[in-house]
């Protein structure tokens, strides 16, 4: 089976991004926050967050001398991610009922 | 990542060992009532989920107690070739009645031999949920919502 692995997905098969993104989900936070919250190290959280900024699943805004992360709004990543592993459940379901036996069924 | 990445289409194929007409049959019909049911957007486990076999036919989950949960409409049919779906469901994962705001979902079935049959889902448009703003919100925090899909999701990826 092929399908597009989509980076939201690998984003969040992390447990440290996926306390991130839950954190951020309730509000925006600074990096500092972020890091006081989680036990690892703050460059750690740091490449978390631009793991899941990449992925399209937070975006960030500079604050004077801090760095401000939220939810991206459009939430589009997180969107295909559900999406990409949605339709490939689905579609290994459809498989196995499509050659089933099929006496049965018609 | 750009814009343009983050609305790209989400595409899955795979192959089944059946004619073309067999593939598209149980995909309409969902003989078997092969749709994946961990995911639903009604409270409880759907017992079916039903496509209406004519273009502008519903797109629903039914629960056991025959409460009937909206995805979205049929499209297009053209057995056994393809299907044409609209998919209602925004980021919150809620259903969103206006189809300007909802995507596509094409699904193609194509022979590859007699008995097997190659079926290609695209999942595409996007691009309408480029304003949706803060729909994710709520679903992230939902207990049944977000959580629950991340909660799954590391149990799959741990296993």
């Amino acid at each position: 089976m092929t399908t597009n692995v989509s980076d939201g997905l690998t984003a969040l098969a992390d447990p440290t991004r996926r306390a991130l993104f839950e954190r951020l989900a309730e509000r925006p936070r600074s990096v500092g926050e972020l890091a006081a919250g989680v036990p690892v190290s703050r460059p750690a959280v740091s490449q978390h967050l631009r793991v899941l900024k990449d992925a399209g699943l937070v975006r960030d805004r500079r604050e004077g001398t801090r760095r401000i992360y939220g939810l991206d709004p459009d939430g589009i990543g997180a969107m295909r991610a559900y999406l990409d592993r949605f339709w490939t459940s689905a579609l290994a379901a459809f498989k196995d009922a499509a050659e089933a036996d099929t006496q049965e069924d018609r | 990542m750009t814009s343009q990445a983050i609305h790209a289409p989400v595409r899955c194929s795979i192959t089944v060992a059946v004619p073309r007409e067999r593939a598209y049959a149980v995909f309409v019909e969902n003989t078997g009532n092969w749709w994946s049911t961990e995911h639903h957007i009604g409270a409880v486990r759907p017992e079916a989920i039903v496509l209406e076999q004519r273009p502008g036919g519903r797109w629903f989950e039914r629960a056991p107690d025959g409460t009937e949960c909206d995805w979205g409409r049929v499209l297009e049919l053209e057995p056994p070739a393809r299907v044409l779906l609209a998919w209602h469901l925004g980021p919150d994962f809620r259903y969103d009645p206006d189809p300007a705001r909802a995507t596509e979902v094409e699904v193609r079935f194509v022979a590859e031999g007699p008995s097997s049959t190659r079926v290609e889902l695209e999942h595409r448009g996007f691009e309408v949920h480029g304003d949706a703003g803060g729909g994710m919100r709520a679903a992230v925090g939902a207990p049944d919502g977000w959580g629950l899909f991340m909660r799954e999701l590391a149990a799959a990826l741990t296993a």
